[in-house]
């Protein structure tokens, strides 16, 4: 099959699966293995392109002309690719976690959740990889509204309420930044193609470049850029698998993969550095970071600290794009898998100490890592890798987010990503290693917690991405590689 | 065959009327009704298939010439609006019966579907005629017909709403009588073309000025700009569903139309917009009714009256796009008639098939039905998506437009009250939403089936027709460009 095929059809693939799980719904394990084997066959189509992008390979493909000059259309490139990889990766292994939590659990609706679930994946690789900006949003909006019905899957009134954050937020920005944004730059230039360079150069002042740079930013709700990021910690009424792959992984990494997106190939690198618009959009989202961080120390219910974690991690890759030289921008995108594995770990296992216990607070979590020591080992590699340490992935993406600062020759940056790093010890380390070796609480004198793991299917995929996050420290370099044709 | 074309879209619902009378009180007069309408449609299909094929039809009512005679004039802009009334008259009367049988007396249904046929008769013939005073004519026959339609709603309050539409209506078409006359009395003509052509040279006197007076606030009743839009709250909540329906999709865009004719191909854009400024009054108006009457859609408890307050937030959308009097501004404006219509007509059929089931269009009435009646429900969430402007439906065309021609233009407050706007929208489509999904039914009610076929068919129809639209615009943008350019060109 020619790339540009596998373009067309990768994005149809789960909406396919979406449709067949709405049919199969009387039949959980038919309707699952449909689940599962779409997820295979997308990660089978997405996962050949990548050498031939890494060998600089852009397929393309127009679906079709919308208005005149504006197709639905797709291209290829290593940030798209990256991002495809990424979640439609992930998501097989979501899939298996999910199956196992929401049985453990006996959740009601569980046809409408795996096909509002594929959908969303289907939106997430249409954006992974849209062709201009109009094909984006589409995507964009598309992926708002199918993750509305997996937030709000438990219909209580406090789902409902979160709900309206999560639209809120998430429409609020889009409508009236980025739409806005979208047409501003239609009418500049004529045009809203990817292009390698920018293609707002010369089309506009300075003034209007801050502006629209500004509408971009804070457009991108999915971005979490504070103060746009309250519709993350709300979204955490979901069940956990959809706060582990969509809050963690698809629906914010889509936020920021727009931002770098934008900032790469709509206004280009050297447009943001000469006029030095990016200079405020430095402090924005260093500002996140640290006061992201410093909220989710104050967290004690585990997922509230995880988000939080989240939308300073978010900031990582929006201050990537921000510096605007090419160790920033690999690193910022790097990032999005690094933080992605890094981040789904730690979710997986917020979710299986949920399963097993049903305890949701950090401070109930004292001694439990005898009772599920694999989980709370997977937590403690998760946390590292999110704060950073060697040898797993995190690192290397702080390593060349850190490079990139010196390379602009900028010192606040490189002072936040190091105050963020003790930050994350302090709010990530303290939870497993309480769990380890502090005394479980309100036990009965000489009575002692037995093995009692989540189901098998929650704990697998657990292993899965806490060594994911492992091996992506020792083959970063191909990620590396690939990312090195951006731009 | 094709030269008689125009006179049968008019024939056919005016004859059809009569006939449902003389049925009687049997099933005959529904079936009557619907084949006229479905016959009004495919002569609407074929009209704009020609004017899009051959260019603009002209017709010499009974043979006489302009400007002694009556002359049809066809062009893409009329060709397109009378396209939108026929699907609509179509889709809603696919709809009607089992929704009138429920709310309409037996002895009067015969009636009820005459009324609705020579309303259609009015509309269609406001659009399809290229003589102003005919334009009067029609419309006091859709105007009276649609006093009587909604007199027919089942509470009495029905007849208190008919009656303050009846006020206001007839002093709107009162107005444009009188604008006709002085226009007459100035020109010696009725003929539109030949309007155009003779009043440039009367263009600076008094009275044209009075009648274009007259004739800016008689239409703008009739269309319900803000604030001359008081009678159509509690007409569309107070008549039959069908009948709010149809009207909501059909009747002010016709007005909108009317408007559009006379200020382009009449007086003309020189004399309307560069010399009055009508740019500033109609934009401002447009841009106070969006953004009080889309807040006051929020706070409305029945559906009914939502949808009205939201329909004439959008026809502030229109008239706004109108007011910039740029190609893509018209353009919007335009696609956006009859996007809209094809919209409110889908979101009003499902509040009919909610009142036909639950009997009442109360939020209340709407709670839990995302469960009773799921595929209804789906439907408006659907069309409410385009009411929002959610990209990939018709509501994200008119907004590309409407946003990039104010942009152009430098209206930098339009752009952020009509974005405004689109979030007031998911506010009051979501309040709707959250009733439907998130409210449980209370134990005690009857249950309830989903809308029966005969209602959920047009209703999808139209719904699928709001998305098919959204992403194939080659026809609709088609058209309305083609009909902005025309209008701009000064083409009488």
């Amino acid at each position: 099959m020619s790339h540009e095929m596998t373009l067309l059809i990768a994005p149809l693939v789960p909406l396919i699966g979406a449709a067949l799980v709405s049919l199969t719904g009387r039949s959980p394990n038919l309707r699952e293995t449909i689940s599962i084997v779409t997820g295979v066959v997308l990660l089978l189509l997405v996962a050949p392109l990548a050498p031939a992008v890494m060998n600089g390979a852009r397929p393309e493909a127009v679906v079709w002309e919308v208005l005149p000059g504006l197709p639905i259309a797709f291209a290829l490139e290593p940030l798209g690719m990256l991002f495809a990889l990424v979640a439609s990766g992930l998501w097989i292994v979501t899939t298996l976690y999910a199956i196992g939590y929401m049985r453990a659990h006996d959740e009601p609706s569980q046809t409408r959740f795996f096909a509002c679930f594929a959908i969303a994946i289907a939106a997430s690789v249409g954006i992974a990889f849209a062709a201009n900006l109009f094909t984006l949003f589409i995507f964009y909006e598309a992926l708002t509204l199918s993750t509305y019905p997996l937030v709000t899957h438990s219909r209580t009134n406090e789902a409902m309420r979160a709900g309206r954050v999560y639209l809120g937020i998430l429409f609020t920005t889009s409508i009236c930044f980025l739409l806005l944004a979208i047409i501003w730059t239609w009418f500049l230039t004529g045009t809203l193609d990817f292009t390698p360079g920018g293609i707002l150069a010369g089309k506009a002042d300075p003034m209007t470049i801050g502006i629209l740079l500004a509408l971009f930013a804070f457009g991108t709700g999915k971005a979490a850029l504070m103060p746009f990021h309250r519709w993350l910690p709300a979204a955490m009424v979901a069940p956990t698998p959809v706060s582990a792959l969509l809050h963690a992984v698809a629906v914010v990494k889509a936020g920021v993969f727009t931002v770098m997106k934008v900032v790469v190939y709509i206004f280009g690198l050297d447009l943001l550095t000469e006029t030095g618009v990016n200079e405020w959009l430095i402090y924005v989202a260093s500002g996140t970071i640290v006061l992201a961080s410093l909220i989710a120390m104050t967290k004690d219910n585990l997922k509230a600290r995880l988000a939080y974690s989240t939308i300073s991690q978010l900031s990582y890759i929006v201050l990537g794009a921000a510096l605007a030289t090419q160790a920033s921008m690999i690193g910022g995108s790097m990032h999005i898998a690094m933080h992605a594995f890094g981040k789904i770990t730690l979710f997986f296992c917020a979710g299986a100490i949920y399963v097993a216990t049903h305890k949701k607070n950090i401070s109930d979590m004292e001694g439990l890592g005898r009772a599920m020591p694999i989980t709370f080992a997977a937590f403690f590699i998760g946390s590292l890798s999110v704060i950073g340490l060697p040898p797993l992935g995190g690192m290397w993406s702080k390593w060349f987010l850190v490079l990139g600062a010196a390379e602009a020759g900028r010192m606040i940056p490189i002072a936040v990503l190091m105050v963020s790093s003790l930050l994350n010890v302090a709010y990530l380390l303290p939870i497993p290693l309480r769990a380890f070796f502090r005394a479980p609480k309100g036990l009965a004198p000489g009575e002692t917690l037995t093995f009692s793991e989540a189901p098998l299917l929650c704990l697998v995929p657990i292993c899965v991405t806490a060594i994911g996050c492992i091996v992506l420290f020792f083959y970063a370099d191909s990620v590396y590689r690939l990312l090195e044709g951006m731009g | 065959m094709i030269a008689e074309h125009p006179v049968i879209q008019i024939l056919i619902p005016l004859l059809g009327a009569p006939l449902c009378v003389l049925t009687g009180r049997g099933v005959l007069a529904y079936w009557l009704a619907l084949a006229c309408s479905l016959a009004s449609l495919f002569v609407a299909t074929r009209l704009l298939a020609t004017v899009m094929a051959t260019g603009p039809i002209v017709y010499e009512l009974g043979g006489w010439a302009a400007p002694w005679g009556i002359e049809y004039r066809i062009g893409p802009l009329n060709s397109f609006v009378l396209l939108l009334v026929a699907l609509l008259g179509a889709m809603v009367m696919l709809a009607a019966k089992k929704s009138v049988e429920s709310e309409i007396p037996g002895d009067r249904r015969h009636f009820f579907y005459a009324a609705m046929l020579l309303c259609q008769t009015g509309l269609l013939g406001i659009t399809i005629t290229g003589d102003a005073f005919n334009v009067f004519v029609f419309l006091e026959i859709a105007a009276l017909s649609s006093y009587v339609l909604i007199a027919m709603g089942h509470q009495r309050r029905a007849l208190y709403a008919s009656y303050q539409y009846l006020i206001m209506g007839t002093i709107g078409s009162t107005f444009i009588l009188i604008s006709i006359g002085l226009l007459y009395q100035m020109t010696g003509t009725l003929n539109m073309a030949d309007l155009a052509a003779r009043l440039p040279a009367v263009g600076d006197t008094r009275t044209v000025l009075v009648s274009f007076a007259f004739f800016m606030v008689g239409v703008s009743l009739k269309m319900a700009l803000f604030p001359l839009h008081m009678w159509l709250p509690n007409a569309y909540t107070y008549a039959p569903s069908i009948v709010s329906a149809f009207l909501a999709s059909t009747a002010t865009k016709v007005a909108v139309y009317v408007m559009i004719r006379f200020l382009f191909s009449i007086y003309g854009p020189a004399f309307a917009f560069d010399r009055i400024g009508v740019s500033q009054i109609l934009g401002s108006l447009a841009l106070v009714g969006i953004v009080i009457m889309s807040a006051a859609a929020i706070f409305q408890n029945n559906v009914k009256r939502l949808l009205a307050y939201s329909s004439v937030a959008q026809i502030g959308y229109i008239v706004l796009g109108i007011s910039f009097a740029s190609e893509n501004g018209l353009t919007g404006g335009i696609v956006h008639l009859f996007n809209h219509g094809l919209m409110k007509g889908a979101l009003f059929l499902v509040v009919a098939a909610v009142v036909y089931r639950v009997g009442s269009s109360d939020l209340n009435a709407f709670r839990g039905l995302g469960r009773a009646m799921p595929v209804t429900m789906f439907l408006f969430v659907l069309g409410g998506l385009g009411m929002i402007g959610v990209p990939l439906t018709v509501g994200f065309i008119s907004k590309w437009y409407l946003i990039l021609a104010a942009i152009e233009t430098g209206h930098w407050l339009a752009v952020a009250l009509v974005l405004l706007s689109s979030l007031l929208a998911v506010i009051y489509v979501w309040r709707v939403v959250e009733f439907a999904y998130f409210q449980p039914r209370d134990r005690d009610s009857d249950p309830v089936g989903e809308a029966p076929l005969s209602m959920l068919v047009p209703t999808a129809i139209l719904v699928l027709a709001t998305i098919v639209f959204g992403i194939n615009t080659e026809w609709t943008v088609g058209v309305a460009r083609a009909a902005a350019v025309f209008l701009l060109g000064g083409h009488a």
